[in-house]
């Protein structure tokens, strides 16, 4: 069992915690000048994604976490899973619900997610902070209008609905925001 | 030129204006020394000898050579408490010193594993009147007038946390962490009673302590150090520290100066070392000696300047006031 030493804690380190991986986000240490030593660490829980903070004795081992993140291709859902793959090696992994999450909104076939796995299972999905998307559904939009000012719903090909321009139409490309789920502008076909 | 040749690390991590601002403090208290007829010395950082206090590792040297042929292991001094005694023990009156000091295992936000310490001595004083000093020396290096506020360890204890520490059990200083809120109370071992009022002291008093200068004294005698302590019940070590804005800044003693006391306490460090798998490092005899051959009552402050010029300066790490810290060394 690989363990970390209180000294190597810094930012982005993957330690166990109650069972969980976790990711260190900020490490301070605390030593008054004779006494004992202490690291006041927060941490993120992978799974949850909840912070929280912890006091460690400095010196102190804790287990360190099998995490590692990869750059996948999605390849498809069958309901229950969410299937990826290497580009390369062409090996597969199948995320949950769980681990997917919100990206579920934004995951289109073929697109490339970086997927945190720990112990070889996907635990956190992440979707490129931009995506193109085919519009599926909106209302058409008052002919001449070229501002966008105001804006309406438009249903994206994944599911997800984003507010976009009077001018923008069903079964065009649009580019999204992942982030804030905002409209950035219309996209091309690649 | 590559990444690696241009990258981090070749300037400085002070800035130019933070570096006048600590030349400028350094000669701000070697004239304060001046005035008041304070003599500045110098004493060995490399030693034969080491700290035995648990709290502190030494980082350690060999010398080879003339008087050593088969090499010498010296430690870099942690504090030149030892060696300034033995000069006090000598008569040399009032002293001080500026010095590059040495710890092991010791970074982060404020700490450098070797920073620069102010430590001075005032024989005649105790710790109430060598804190007066101490006060008008950090006063008057303050842009804005500064009154420090005194409180004994109990006070500061019983205001923050409502709890007396000289009786308190490990398990009610635990309890209290917990009741706190510390995170993690629950799954952490302490090693004593001291551990857990380090824990109270450094996650819930220190925080809370506020602006300006506060200084702490009448410590618990299993944290004396190097202090006299005074008997009573409970009985207390006459020790101090100065926090300025809740950053410990200062430790000041009325100075132990039984030399039989000394030994037994070098000898209780060396016991709860080999206890705890820590190094063993060979106590300083001649200080010892020094001490049975009479230290003058006396009192000694030991303070970072680093930090001090943190405050100065307004910088949040001990980084941005050294010009080359560890990650740049």
């Amino acid at each position: 069992m690989a363990t970390y030493s209180t000294s190597e804690f810094k930012g982005g380190l993957k330690i166990m915690l109650d069972g969980d991986p976790c990711s260190i986000i900020e490490n301070e240490f605390v030593k008054p000048g004779k006494g004992q030593a202490f690291n006041r660490v927060k941490i993120r829980n992978l799974k949850t994604g909840r912070v929280i903070e912890r006091t460690f004795k400095s010196g102190d081992s804790v287990e360190a976490a099998d995490v590692m993140e990869m750059d996948l291709q999605y390849l498809y859902s069958d309901g229950e899973f969410w299937h990826f793959m290497h580009p390369d090696t062409f090996e597969q992994v199948s995320a949950d619900a769980a681990a997917v999450g919100d990206s579920v909104k934004w995951l289109k076939d073929q697109d490339m997610c970086t997927v945190t796995l720990w112990n070889g299972t996907p635990i956190i999905i992440e979707v490129p902070n931009f995506v193109n998307l085919t519009i599926t559904e909106t209302d058409p939009g008052l002919k001449g209008d070229t501002s966008g000012g105001g804006g309406k719903p438009a249903t994206l090909e994944t599911g997800a609905v984003v507010r976009v321009p009077l001018f923008v139409q069903t079964g065009e490309l649009i580019k999204v925001d992942t982030r804030s789920g905002e409209y950035v502008s219309r996209a091309k076909e690649e | 030129m590559n990444d690696r040749q241009t990258g981090s690390g070749v300037s400085p991590a002070a800035s130019i204006e933070t570096l006048r601002l600590r030349a400028r403090v350094i000669a701000q208290i070697r004239a304060f020394f001046q005035r008041q007829g304070v003599l500045e010395v110098e004493t060995p950082v490399c030693s034969r000898a080491a700290t035995t206090d648990p709290a502190i590792e030494s980082l350690v040297t060999r010398y080879t050579g003339p008087g050593a042929p088969g090499g010498l292991p010296l430690y870099l001094h942690s504090s030149p408490e030892f060696p300034m005694k033995r000069l006090l023990a000598a008569g040399a009156g009032p002293i001080y010193q500026i010095c590059k000091v040495f710890r092991d295992g010791e970074a982060g936000r404020l700490h450098n594993p070797e920073f620069t310490l102010l430590e001075w001595y005032r024989p005649g004083f105790d710790h109430h009147r060598l804190m007066d000093e101490v006060e008008r020396l950090v006063g008057g290096l303050m842009p804005e007038p500064a009154v420090a506020r005194r409180l004994s360890y109990r006070a500061l204890f019983q205001q923050r946390l409502q709890i007396d520490p000289h009786p308190a059990t490990a398990e009610q200083l635990r309890n209290c962490a917990l009741q706190q809120g510390v995170p993690g109370v629950d799954r952490l071992d302490l090693p004593q009673r001291d551990a857990w009022l380090d824990l109270l002291m450094t996650h819930c008093i220190e925080p809370a302590m506020g602006p300006g200068l506060c200084f702490v004294y009448d410590y618990p005698a299993s944290q004396a150090a190097l202090a006299r302590v005074r008997p009573g019940s409970p009985p207390l070590a006459e020790r101090f520290e100065l926090y300025l804005d809740g950053i410990e800044l200062a430790n000041g003693f009325h100075e132990l100066t039984d030399a039989a006391e000394q030994q037994r306490r070098f000898e209780r460090d060396l016991q709860a070392r080999t206890a705890a798998g820590q190094p063993v490092v060979p106590m300083d005899r001649r200080f010892i000696d020094a001490l049975a051959r009479g230290l003058p009552d006396c009192a000694g402050v030991a303070l970072g300047i680093d930090r001090l010029i943190m405050r100065l300066a307004g910088a949040d790490h001990i980084e941005q006031v050294i010009a080359f810290p560890l990650s740049r060394a």
